[in-house]
């Protein structure tokens, strides 16, 4: 596991001297009274709360609006780290949306044989209605969250690529707002680059993408299960500060391959559809005809060529946990590049021999479900009790498909406030991606904090916080 | 805008103007139980409070004894009873994140922080010395709610819709309250001599809607007369929660309304209608045809004119 002595710390080096990026705001908060952050963070909390910046908890049976914790220490990276991980990221998502290409039309990659057929064609989050159809400028996932996690000074890996429906970007921004208002301050004595470009550049980015790009007045819609997901104050900021409506699946219904939004006057023509729903939810008579959530009629609509639906469907197949393991040889076949970042190595718990090993060493790895997200349904070995070992395992032989493993990283830290003062807590890192007329990566991202100490889950559902992440710039 | 935007503005402010109404009721049952005579609390005080919102049967499935605790419970925190203080604010709350894209940061964090600071109350704690300051604490935050919306919405069809659902309710509640204690209001009991138990009903009534200094201006003789107290409280327009001001907003209301979309739909002309019949009326007439007849026919118009409006423009 990270070892406590072993992890890398971002803010101090080997010496315990703080590094460059970091040299003033480690002067900073030691001159600060010790009661300071805690005062400050109290302040944050209020903030968040008046304004509803809150998320829902699922299986909590009161109080199921939760904010989320916020940490007042941001996180620096340098602009040169910035620079070599953003040029990874673009070479990254510019494979993907050419892979999804792909193997929704010749699938050349899987007629190679760098990636085995079944894996895609077997796997649930393929969607056999997407094959032979062409999304504007051949963007299938328009929006994606990174999620990066850093072991060493120049070593970051990719830890899942998000590729459906990344949340957060709004923790981000207001993170971003609220320490400007804590710590003025602090961003006079350090260049940061902006973040708030972001709602104008996802809209230009659907915008663009846009069945007919050239109309001048596009109408765009952020599509939300509604008030009761946990991440609609997302829904609902993202909508607002884009200035687009915020729809329901019920105000949206499709008449002559067309799709309107019911409106107090005559129905609107919606051009391009941001979804914050699953794929299985969007249209009944396609997908689940169960769904309460969807619209009739809108994949049809969509496969005519009337609306743009991002990120389009199908695309969960390029984040699966079973063809993630592939995503390099999926950058050299399409960019002819060797990848900028590091995939975690990989065990595919449905081939025996990775099995065996896994099974053999579960007490030092990290297991996972090829489905899972949030944090659930996962073993840490290394801070896992025996019985929780025997009892994974237990499931695990059960069902190997299900499952990948992947070493224990020793995940870098950062400094956080906790009861005790600032002390060094784990952190990872999700930058925000948008790929339409170009790939805009907004500086920086959301880094999540495991605020307990020595954890390695950093899941807002598993107790962990935010903090804001400051690129500086040269 | 979405119909389901209209319609979420709508109730939006009709279920913050209903919470703010039962609070008003809970003052007036509060001061009766408080200065009765009897020297001890006496339940029939609590009995306007929950007829007037129209809960009484409920009430009493629920609960043997009527006094303030018990009252309290069902009427301001009881997650069972749709008109409890603490239902109309979390719709209130729902309609208005439902559309936090349409309303402005104020308002969302006027409504927001009620909710909130609501929920921090213990119902343990709310005894006779503290219920006064909490209900006087739910009104003004009923008062920072209407003046946030006045004071910061833009005025487009979000604004005229959010208006139609306040005056819709407190045209509701006007005549309900009215209708409840109908028999008080009748000239005849203008004669009986001395009316005593008249006079709480009345003081009682004008309390409920915040009217009882208003009146004393209005009618300069200042005394309280069965016929005056019903004409203030129906046809005087200058009267905030007279069944005539409120049709006059929503008159002119629906008036923008048609202007703002270049057409006009059936439930403006409804709307005209209902105004002008009440501008035209004399209290004699009422009277002759009957004052309960006259309140029940309102409450159907009304509810009719409401359903009319979510028709027209496609509320959800």
């Amino acid at each position: 596991m990270a070892d406590e002595r072993t992890f890398f710390n971002e803010m101090l080096d080997e010496t315990g001297e703080p590094r460059q990026a970091y040299a003033r705001l480690a002067q900073w908060l030691e001159d600060k009274p010790a009661n300071f952050l805690t005062k400050k963070s109290r302040d944050a909390e209020m903030v968040f709360r008046r304004l509803g910046i809150t998320f829902a908890v699922y299986g909590a049976q009161e109080a199921t609006e939760r904010l989320i914790p916020f940490d007042p220490i941001p996180r620096i990276i340098s602009a040169a780290e910035w620079r070599r991980l953003s040029a990874g990221i673009d070479q990254r998502v510019r494979a993907l949306n050419a892979f999804l290409h792909d193997i929704y039309h010749r699938q050349e990659i899987l007629r190679a044989g760098r990636v085995p057929a079944d894996l895609v064609l077997q796997n649930e989050a393929f969607l056999p209605e997407m094959a032979g159809f062409t999304p504007a400028r051949k963007v299938y996932a328009h929006i994606i969250g990174t999620d990066l996690v850093r072991v060493s000074e120049n070593e970051f890996y990719v830890l899942e690529d998000n590729t459906r429906t990344p949340s957060g970007v709004s923790y981000m921004m207001e993170n971003r707002e609220t320490m400007m208002r804590l710590f003025p301050e602090l961003f006079q004595s350090h260049r940061v680059a902006p973040v708030e470009q972001y709602p104008e550049n996802l809209r230009q980015t659907l915008e663009s993408v846009a069945p007919d790009p050239a109309k001048s007045n596009q109408t765009i819609v952020v599509l939300t299960p509604g008030i009761y997901n946990s991440a609609y104050f997302e829904h609902a900021f993202l909508a607002d500060s884009m200035g687009v409506e915020l729809v329901e699946g019920r105000d949206l219904f499709v008449d002559s391959g067309k799709v309107f939004m019911r409106t107090t006057r005559a129905p609107k023509q919606v051009d391009v559809i941001y979804r914050r729903i699953d794929d299985a939810f969007l249209d009944p008579l396609t997908f689940n005809a169960d769904s309460m959530l969807g619209v009739p009629g809108l994949f049809d609509a969509y496969r005519a060529g009337s609306v743009t639906i991002c990120n389009a469907p199908g695309t969960g197949i390029a984040d699966d946990k079973a063809i993630y393991a592939y995503v390099p040889d999926i950058i050299e076949f399409y960019t002819g590049q060797k990848p900028i970042l590091n995939n975690v190595p990989t065990w595919n718990c449905s081939r025996p021999d990775d099995l065996a090993y896994v099974l053999d060493n579960l007490e030092d790895i990290v297991v996972k479900e090829v489905h899972g997200s949030g944090g659930y349904g996962m073993l840490i070995g290394p801070t896992a009790s025996k019985r929780e070992i025997a009892e994974f395992r237990r499931v695990l032989e059960a069902n190997p498909s299900n499952y990948i493993a992947q070493p224990t990283l020793a995940l870098s830290a950062c400094p956080t406030h906790v009861a005790s003062g600032i002390a060094p807590r784990h952190v990872d890192l999700r930058p925000y991606v948008l790929i339409g007329d170009q790939v805009r990566i907004t500086p920086g991202g959301l880094t999540r904090v495991a605020l307990k100490k020595g954890s390695l889950v950093v899941n807002s559902s598993q107790g962990g916080g935010t903090k804001d992440t400051w690129v500086l710039e040269d | 805008m979405l119909g389901r935007t209209a319609s979420s503005l709508f109730w939006m402010s009709r279920y913050h103007e209903r919470a703010q109404n039962v609070t008003r009721l809970l003052e007036v049952g509060f001061r009766g139980a408080i200065i009765s005579h009897s020297g001890q609390e006496d339940g029939t005080h609590w009995t306007f409070a929950l007829s007037c919102s129209g809960c009484e049967k409920d009430f009493a499935q629920k609960y043997d004894e009527l006094n303030l605790r018990n009252v309290a419970a069902f009427m301001i925190f009881s997650k069972d009873n749709s008109d409890s203080v603490r239902h109309c604010l979390e719709l209130a709350r729902n309609n208005a994140r439902a559309v936090r894209t349409s309303i402005t940061a104020e308002l969302w964090e006027a409504i927001n922080t009620t909710w909130i600071e609501f929920n921090e109350v213990n119902p343990q704690t709310i005894t006779q010395d503290t219920l006064p300051d909490f209900l006087a604490w739910v009104n003004q935050r009923s008062h920072l709610f209407r003046g946030a919306l006045l004071n910061t919405i833009l005025r487009d069809d979000g604004y005229f819709f959010s208006q139609m659902g306040n005056f819709v309710e407190r045209a509701d509640n006007t005549a309900r309250i009215l209708n409840t204690q109908y028999w008080t209001l009748l000239p005849d009991s203008d004669i009986v001599e001395d009316g005593s138990a008249e006079r709480y009903q009345w003081s009682a009534i004008l309390r409920a809607l915040s009217g009882r200094r208003s009146y004393r201006f209005a009618y300069p003789n200042a005394r309280l007369k069965a016929f005056n107290i019903a004409e203030f409280l129906i046809l005087r327009t200058e009267m905030p929660r007279s069944l005539a001001h409120c049709y006059d907003w929503i008159a002119d209301t629906a008036e923008d309304l048609a202007q703002f979309y270049g057409s006009r739909e059936p439930s403006l002309d409804l709307a005209s209608e209902i105004s002008r019949e009440l501008s035209e009326k004399q209290m004699r007439e009422i009277y002759q045809q009957g004052l309960h007849e006259f309140l029940t026919e309102f409450v159907g118009k009304n509810n009719q004119f409401a359903k009319q409006l979510s028709e027209d423009y496609n509320f959800a």
